[in-house]
This record gives C-alpha cells, structure tokens and sequence, in this order.
C-alpha cells in the first residue's frame, strides 16, 4: 500500500498566519498610497524645493526684540500654566470618577462600573485638540479652553489609571477599618488612598510631562500658550517671529525632557 | 496575664493642621496659573455662552445619518487610515538606515575597545538629527507642509513621515542596542559584512519587539493623522473641523462617533498583534 502524501500545512499554522499577515499589511500599504492624491510631483519639483528654501529663508533673522521676547516668555509661561492646571484638574476629577469605576470590596456593589469606564473611554479617545475645538465654543477663545481641554482628555486617561490602581491596593487596612464600622468616605481618605498615593502622583507627573507637550500645540485652533501665537503669525507671514516661538516651543520641550530624564535617573538610582 | 492596654482611638484626625496647611498653601501656589490661564469657569454659565452651548449640544441629535454624509465621513474615515499607513511607511523608510547608521552594535572598530573619531561622530550627528525631527510636533510640521505643499493629505503625510522617522530611528536604536549582542558580535569578529551581521544576529534576536513598537506607533499615527486634519491635512479631522465651524452639531456627533471606533479598534488590532508576537 503506498503511504498517504503528507497532507498540506494548513492555512491558519502559524507560517500561514504571517503570510496572511504580510499580505494584508501589502495591501493596505499599496491600497493607502493609492488611494490619497499625493502631490509628489509637485513636493519634489524644483518649484517647491525652491518655494521651501525661500520659506526657511525667511526664518532668519528671528525676531529677537525685547518686547517680541517678552511675549513669547509670557507665552510660554501661559502653556506651562495651562499643562499644570489642566493636568490638576484632570488628577482631581480623575480621583473622583476613579471611585465609582472601581470594584473597592469584592463581591461588593459596582452598578457603577461599567458605565463610568465608558465615560473614562469616551473622555480618553478623544484627543486635546479635538476637545479643544469643541469647547471654543462654549469656553470662547484663549487659554481657558486649553485648559479646560487637557483636563478633560487627561481625566479620561488618569481615571482609568487610577481606578486600576485603586482596584490592585491591598485590602487589608480598608478591611480593617470596614469592620471597626467606620463608613465608605473614610476608609478611602485613611487606608486606600494612603497605599495608592505615590503611585496617582506618579502617573501625574508623567501625564503632565506630556501635556506640557500638548499643550504648545494645542494653541493652533486657538486655545492659547505658544501654539495660538505661532498660528497667529505664521498666518501673517510674520516668519521671523515665527522663528523664535519655534525656538521657544523646541527649548521648552528639550528642557522638559532633559529634566524628565534627569529626574527618572535620580529616582530609579 | 499579659494584657496590652489599648488607647482609645482618636475621634478627628490627628493630623488635621497640616493637612489643612498643604491644601492651603497648593491653592496659593495654584493662583497665578489660574490668573495665567484667565481661569474662569463661571464664562461657561454665562446666560449668552450657555445658550450657544445648549443650542450647539442641542443639534448633536439627531445624528446626521443620511447616506451621502455616511458615504462621505467612509472615505475621510478611509483617508484617515491611509495617511497614517504611508506616513509610517515613509517614516520607516526614513528610519531604518538612519538606525543602521547609529547603532553602536554594528561598529567595527568599538569590537576591540573604543570606537574611532570618525564613526564615532557619524552616530552622533545621525542621533542628533533623530531628536531635533523627533522634537518638532507633528502639528507643527503639519503647518509648516500646508503652506508649502498646500492643503491635503500630502501634508499629513509628510508630518507624520518625519516625527515618527525620527521617534522610531531612536527607539529602534535603543532596542537594537538593549538586546543581547553577542551573536552579532561573534558574526563580525569572524569577518562577516555589517549588513550580513544585523540580518543574521541583530535582527532575528529584536523582530518582536521592533515590530510590535511599530504596530504601537501605527495607532499612534491614526490618532494623530486625525488631529492633523484640524490645520488642514485632510482626513476625518478636516472634515470635523469644517462641520464644527458650522456648527452642525449632527454632523461632529457622528465624526466623534466614527473616530471613537476608530481609535477603539485600532487599539483592539494592535494590542491582539503585539499579544501574538508575544
């Protein structure tokens, strides 16, 4: 009897997976680029290389006039506000939507849960700038509503965070204090919140690292701080001025990040 | 009979004072940013704001759910997709020879002590030019793009293209140089090209993680390509962006709807794929 040939590999083994994989990634890649009208004829022409010299031409001299330096210092000084505020309130309400997302006792009542999770989610998907744009209109032009901004999208991100962090404390010392009779409120401000503390300061701090970042751009549709002054300008044509709040927003992100590392170094020594 | 006496507990806080202190002393500190941030939140229950807000809040429903407006938000939902998937291929593009460029494991002269002036400085200057491209929000690019190429999806890909070159030509680096380099390092010390070395041992030993930092920025690229469409990249952005600025309220709920999605199941595929790369 002649031996059965060895039956082909199937389609779904894990070689067969990668193909499929690599030959949806090819697709996609092939089905993006065309399907978008890039205009590379016209990017790589000699007419735009030439347009773009002439634009990065007129970054110099940046304008470096005490007054213009001035308003860019306070500028900036407005974006590093709007991140600190922000992210403040963001940790504070954060804090509040934690509670009701969190499972505190197990087996315990969390008819709460899912739908302040869904809340969280809905706040974190959607992007500072987005919730920028939307709150102009009831909060109206300027740093206000970058605030504001950064705070709901960083409450969504920190509330989840911290629901987590909530949810993993030990729960002896909250037992502890459950059985003594002592009431919801005070058992999270005297056994909870005191385990979970260095880690929300933690996640603060990070998120606010990031939205010093956000919040330079987040100006361009004109929720204050450096990204409103640079869309201003660069508007007018204004692109020595221009120049110099690039410059400001590169420095103040380099030097956050010099001391973010600088910091992480120190701590984890 | 050995009995502890215990104290009776305190019936307030024993620590109260400086607890009220600190608060006190970070609402001080929190003054002059919220004078900074013209921080007012009563402008928002202003009688005149409260009416715009209401009316604009009122219009989200119904959704506008009409099929030529469905049809039009699946194509800039499509675009969105797309700038984000050639951005990142042109940022790859961009970033892997500048990662064979920097990489430390690949030197040859560093095999036997200190590496030479001359590559030495080739690395720096290639590491530097990651973090100044890195360091440039996309946004900003994204602005500076719509005034030389116009406004449109080549834009948004020429920003995405040149942040995240650089965010990945960094990562990478720091992967390819945390992983355990010895094979690599036996493969040049037995004469092998540098190309044949990171093929054979570099690679092979650093695929999952490369490939799953790369699915992750892939979902970061979507989020952004959307946002870029705010200063005129096209896309989904763009087209919530004008919707907003008429005010059709129907017409945002839906977009925010859709790109919720969006961004829900991009995470979905890209935490399943990076699960599976283990």
């Amino acid at each position: 009897m002649k031996p059965l040939p060895p039956a082909p590999p199937s389609l779904l083994d894990p070689r067969g997976k990668a193909l499929w994989f690599l030959l949806a990634l090819t697709v996609l890649v092939i089905a993006s680029f065309w399907s978008l009208d890039l205009q590379w004829g016209q990017f790589l022409s000699l007419d735009a290389a030439r347009s773009m010299g002439r634009f990065l031409g007129e970054f110099f001299p940046p304008d470096t006039s005490p007054e213009f330096l001035r308003r860019v210092a306070v500028g900036t000084w407005e974006t590093l506000a709007m991140s600190a505020l922000g992210t403040g309130l963001a940790a504070v309400a954060g804090v509040l939507l934690a509670l009701p997302a969190s499972r505190r006792v197990d087996g315990g009542a969390s008819w709460a849960r899912g739908p302040t999770r869904l809340l969280l989610n809905a706040l974190r998907s959607i992007p500072e700038l987005v919730w920028a744009a939307l709150l102009l209109i009831s909060a109206g032009l300027g740093p206000f509503a970058g605030t504001l901004a950064l705070a709901f999208h960083t409450a969504g991100v920190l509330g989840r965070l911290f629901a987590e962090a909530i949810e993993n404390a030990p729960p002896g010392p909250a037992a502890a204090l459950r059985v003594q009779g002592v009431g919801g409120a005070r058992v999270f401000l005297y056994a909870t919140l005191p385990q979970v503390l260095p880690q929300l300061l933690s996640y603060t701090l990070y998120r606010w690292e990031n939205n010093i970042r956000a919040a330079a751009v987040l100006g361009v549709v004109g929720a204050g701080g450096l990204g409103q002054m640079l869309a201003f300008h660069m508007g007018l044509f204004h692109m020595g001025k221009t120049a110099t709040i690039l410059g400001a927003m590169l420095l103040m992100v380099a030097l956050v990040d010099a001391a973010s590392h600088g910091a992480r170094r120190v701590l984890t020594r | 009979m050995n009995t502890t006496t215990l104290r009776p507990a305190p019936t307030r806080d024993p620590a109260w004072v400086s607890r009220v202190f600190w608060i006190g002393a970070a609402l001080v500190l929190l003054w002059p940013l919220g004078v900074a941030t013209e921080f007012k939140p009563w402008v928002l229950v202003e009688p005149k704001n409260l009416k715009v807000t209401a009316q604009f809040l009122g219009t989200f429903l119904p959704l506008a759910l009409d099929g030529e407006f469905l049809a039009l938000v699946a194509r800039e939902t499509w675009r969105t997709v797309a700038i984000a998937t050639a951005g990142m291929v042109l940022a790859l593009v961009l970033a892997i020879p500048f990662t064979l460029a920097a990489t430390r494991v690949l030197s040859l002269s560093a095999l036997s002590g200190r590496m030479a002036r001359g590559p030495w400085l080739i690395r720096q200057a290639v590491r530097w030019l990651l973090i100044v491209l890195r360091s440039i929000p996309e946004l900003v690019w994204a602005l500076v793009f719509v005034r030389v190429v116009g406004l449109g999806p080549t834009a948004g890909v020429l920003a995405i293209a040149l942040t995240y070159g650089g965010m990945l030509g960094k990562v990478y680096g720091e992967i390819l140089e945390s992983g355990e380099a010895h094979a690599t390092q036996t493969l040049l010390r037995n004469g092998t090209s540098r190309l044949q070395a990171f093929f054979y041992g570099l690679l092979p030993t650093n695929a999952a993680e490369l490939t799953s930092y790369t699915v992750y920025r892939w979902e970061c690229a979507i989020r952004s390509s959307v946002v870029l469409g705010f200063v005129g990249a096209g896309g989904l952005g763009q087209q919530m962006d004008n919707s907003m600025k008429m005010f059709n309220g129907g017409e945002v709920a839906t977009m925010l709807l859709v790109f919720m999605a969006l961004v829900a199941i991009a995470d979905r595929v890209s935490a399943g794929l990076r699960k599976a790369l283990g």
